[in-house]
């Protein structure tokens, strides 16, 4: 291929230096080889009497093939030769495409025997070759329309994002609301089932969008911590942890409703922030990341082990519903009292409960939202941000560190157990395996991805991250992957985040009028 | 001469090292006073111990009548010492007015409007630039940044960090003219740390020599300036 690739590109192109090209391929394919050797070729069988190893060496012989041809498009394209890409790329996915998607027209039978034709065994592997096949036709294809013309540097490229960025955020206050309206509204199509105007929204995709909504508001609520004050809490599930068990053994044991525990839940969830805060706030980075690490598994094992308390790991069932001004969500109530659908005279229908539930959390993450969004122009919000900048110029200015690492832990925490309360009334039953570390790992994604500090950023991320993985659950054992891919994806084009961009919390004027800046009124912002 | 900040016998330790080894100096209100000397002799210990971190282990810093050895760092500047730190540390990623805002983290909030507008008054350039983010200011304009934050906090007594350190020439010739304006104009005590000894003996009325954390020369800013010692140790040499 590499000989045609030669004779067929155009003149301008350098001489191939086919020994080195074929050496850069054969070692990629031979590093292939080697990983699908050990994580491939072989496999449990499940048969009667027991499990039996299994091989599949026509999967690491296309997998090995692949990494060559793989390296070799990438070699080529960087060489400036992308027709043979081009010419080898193109019919390759659509033939693959045609191939997978014309198995959905056969019966089960026939489709399973077709499957046998297909280069790798199982159908999601194909469709990532397919995917990598066509991303190298995408870039053959752009390289071929622009040759010759100033490719971007990656200097270029960093700048065009952050402007991108830059844009998005200023128009954040346009799209806040779009995507605010987008949410009040979306879960009201819900009643329309049949109508074919309507997108089709059931009670699955209701429960995405609550869980997306609740990373949101579990991520904005690190975001406090973690992009504003700049303490980095891996802990952050222990929180969420005793929010969720501080509403369940109240409502469980004194029979209190979820309105009257939810004030309860968070004042727990930000005592817990500052018993913690206090020894370890001294510590910095790293090593106040590793205290906190700590923190959230000590929270995991007490509760797993602190039996009478928590019931351990057995869980505590029977937590009841939110209710609605005093009306439950239920088919009938269970005291002879009135029901919600029995007090507005509506049939009752389980997907009211699921709405009703999503606004509940979608109101509790606004509220997280505008708190953050008010509290970053006050002086205690602005001090948190200048302690993430520099310790010692605050010190320096007479702020205390302490007691404003503490604030900002314990408000952080607080919308932490919120969060916790709404998970556990969701759920209806919670146990310490809900609150594992993966868990506090995905939230500081959230707010990683997002970019530090950005609110809408971090409502990106968390749809990125929880709302398609959580959609794509057909892929099954491939959604780690996936999940994996996005992230490395992610920091590769955008380290910092994918809205990291901070906006001054004081403007003097506005953009437009780009007009000399008027002191009254930046006197009157700080009075 | 009213007495501002008297430091008597203060030793200090970084673990087992003794960076203040029995420093006695004063400051009066009113006055300029400069302190030069090497690297590495105790000049920024000098300074941060004063604002008590790291606290003195032995000896005593009095304040305006207050003995604060061993109160704690924001407490201290609450009673009206500010610093300007070493390296200016002003916070990048915020803007101009809002690292002028952090200064006045300790001030009474109904000052703020004049104390900017006189902050301004003395870096035009700071107004021109305020919605400028900290970072992306030259190494001037940082420093002017850092001496107008520490004033917005309305300090008596200004402690300044090598203002001098990293700038051209010229900048420094400016920014030694400010501080001889804050100190006249505004009625802030100065207490100024240097190794631009030329700079810094000119413009003090007294100044101190340290060496290995000892205070080994004193007297007026011509005094020293006139020493031979002085001379041969820190203005030989193309200052």
């Amino acid at each position: 291929m590499s000989t045609t690739g030669a004779s067929m590109s155009d003149t301008a192109a350098r001489p191939l230096d086919l020994p080195a090209v074929v050496k850069e391929c054969g070692l990629t394919a031979l590093v292939m080889f080697a990983l699908a050797v050990g994580m491939v070729a072989f496999y449990t069988e499940d048969v009667p009497g027991g499990l039996e190893i299994a091989t599949r060496f026509g999967a690491v012989v296309a997998v090995t093939l692949l990494g060559f041809f793989g390296r070799l498009a990438i070699v080529l394209l960087r060489e400036g030769r992308p027709f043979p890409v081009l010419v080898v790329a193109l019919p390759f996915t659509v033939l693959m495409l045609v191939a997978l998607l014309s198995l959905n027209f056969f019966d089960a039978e026939t489709a399973e025997t077709l499957k046998n034709y297909l280069p790798v065994g199982d159908v999601v592997v194909n469709w990532i070759v397919v995917i990598m096949a066509g991303v190298f036709t995408l870039r053959a294809f752009w390289a071929l329309r622009h040759t010759g013309a100033s490719a971007k540097t990656v200097v270029d490229r960093e700048k065009a994002m952050d402007n991108f960025a830059a844009r998005v955020q200023r128009a954040s206050r346009f799209i806040g609301p779009l995507l605010l309206g987008i949410a009040v509204v979306f879960p009201l199509l819900a009643f329309f089932p049949d109508s074919p105007f309507v997108p089709k929204v059931d009670r699955r995709l209701l429960d995405i969008a609550i869980l997306v909504v609740t990373y949101v508001m579990l991520g904005w609520g690190l975001n406090i911590v973690v992009g504003l004050a700049g303490l980095l809490d891996l802990g952050y599930v222990a929180f969420y942890a005793v929010g969720a068990y501080s509403y369940a053994l109240l409502a469980t044991h004194y029979d209190l409703g979820f309105w009257v525990c939810l004030p309860f839940a968070g004042l727990m969830a930000a005592t817990a922030g500052i018993i913690l805060g206090f020894p370890v706030l001294r510590l910095r980075g790293d090593y106040l990341a590793i205290v906190t690490l700590g923190f959230g598994e000590m929270i995991r094992v007490i509760l797993l082990n602190w039996y009478e308390f928590t019931n351990g790991p057995d869980g505590i069932s029977g937590i009841p519903r939110p209710t609605f001004f005093g009306l439950p969500f239920s088919r009938s109530a269970s005291d002879g009292g009135e029901t919600f659908h029995g007090f507005f005279g509506l049939t009752y229908s389980p997907i009211d409960r699921i709405i009703f539930m999503y606004y509940v959390i979608l109101a509790l993450a606004l509220i997280t939202n505008l708190f953050t969004l008010r509290i970053r122009k006050l002086p205690i919000g602005r001090a948190w941000e200048a302690l993430r900048e520099d310790e010692i110029a605050c010190r320096s200015l007479g702020m205390n560190p302490r007691n404003t690492k503490l604030t900002a832990f314990s408000i952080g925490a607080m919308f932490g157990g919120f969060a916790g309360s709404f998970f556990a009334t969701r759920q209806g039953f919670i146990s310490p395996e809900s609150f594992t570390f993966v868990e506090s790992a995905v939230i500081l994604a959230v707010v990683v991805l997002g970019g530090f500090g950005s609110q809408i950023g971090v409502v990106l991320a968390a749809i990125i991250l929880i709302g398609l993985p959580e959609f794509f659950r057909e892929l099954q054992q491939y959604r780690m992957l996936a999940f994996g891919a996005a992230m490395v994806l992610i920091m590769i084009w955008r380290p910092s985040g994918l809205l990291a961009h901070r906006e001054p919390t004081i403007r003097l004027w506005r953009e437009r009028d780009g007009g000399p800046p008027e002191k009254t009124q930046a006197a009157e912002e700080s009075a | 001469m009213q007495q501002m900040l008297t430091v008597s016998g203060v030793h200090t330790f970084y673990g087992n090292i003794e960076a203040l080894r029995g420093v006695d100096l004063e400051v009066h209100a009113g006055e300029i006073v400069s302190l030069i000397g090497a690297n590495g002799a105790g000049k920024s210990t000098l300074l941060m111990t004063i604002c008590g971190d790291p606290g003195a282990a032995r000896g005593q810093v009095v304040f305006d009548g207050t003995d604060i050895t061993k109160a704690r760092t924001h407490d201290i500047i609450c009673s009206g010492i500010a610093q300007s730190p070493e390296g200016r540390r002003i916070f990048p990623r915020m803007t101009i007015m809002e690292n002028l805002q952090m200064g006045a983290t300790t001030a009474d909030p109904k000052f703020f409007a004049e104390d900017l507008e006189k902050v301004f008054s003395l870096f035009p350039i700071l107004e021109q630039r305020q919605g400028q983010r900290g970072g992306t200011l030259s190494g001037g304009e940082q420093q002017m940044l850092a001496i107008g934050r520490a004033l917005m906090s309305r300090p008596r007594l200004l402690l300044l960090d090598e203002p001098s350190l990293g700038l051209a020439p010229m900048v420094v010739k400016q920014i030694f003219n400010v501080i001889k304006e804050i100190n006249a104009e505004e009625k802030v005590t100065v207490f100024l740390v240097e190794q631009n000894a030329f700079h810094a003996l000119r413009l003090a009325h007294r100044g101190y020599v340290m060496i290995n954390g000892k205070i080994t020369l004193t007297g007026t800013g011509q005094e020293l300036l006139a020493n031979p010692e002085v001379r041969a140790a820190y203005l030989e040499g193309g200052h």
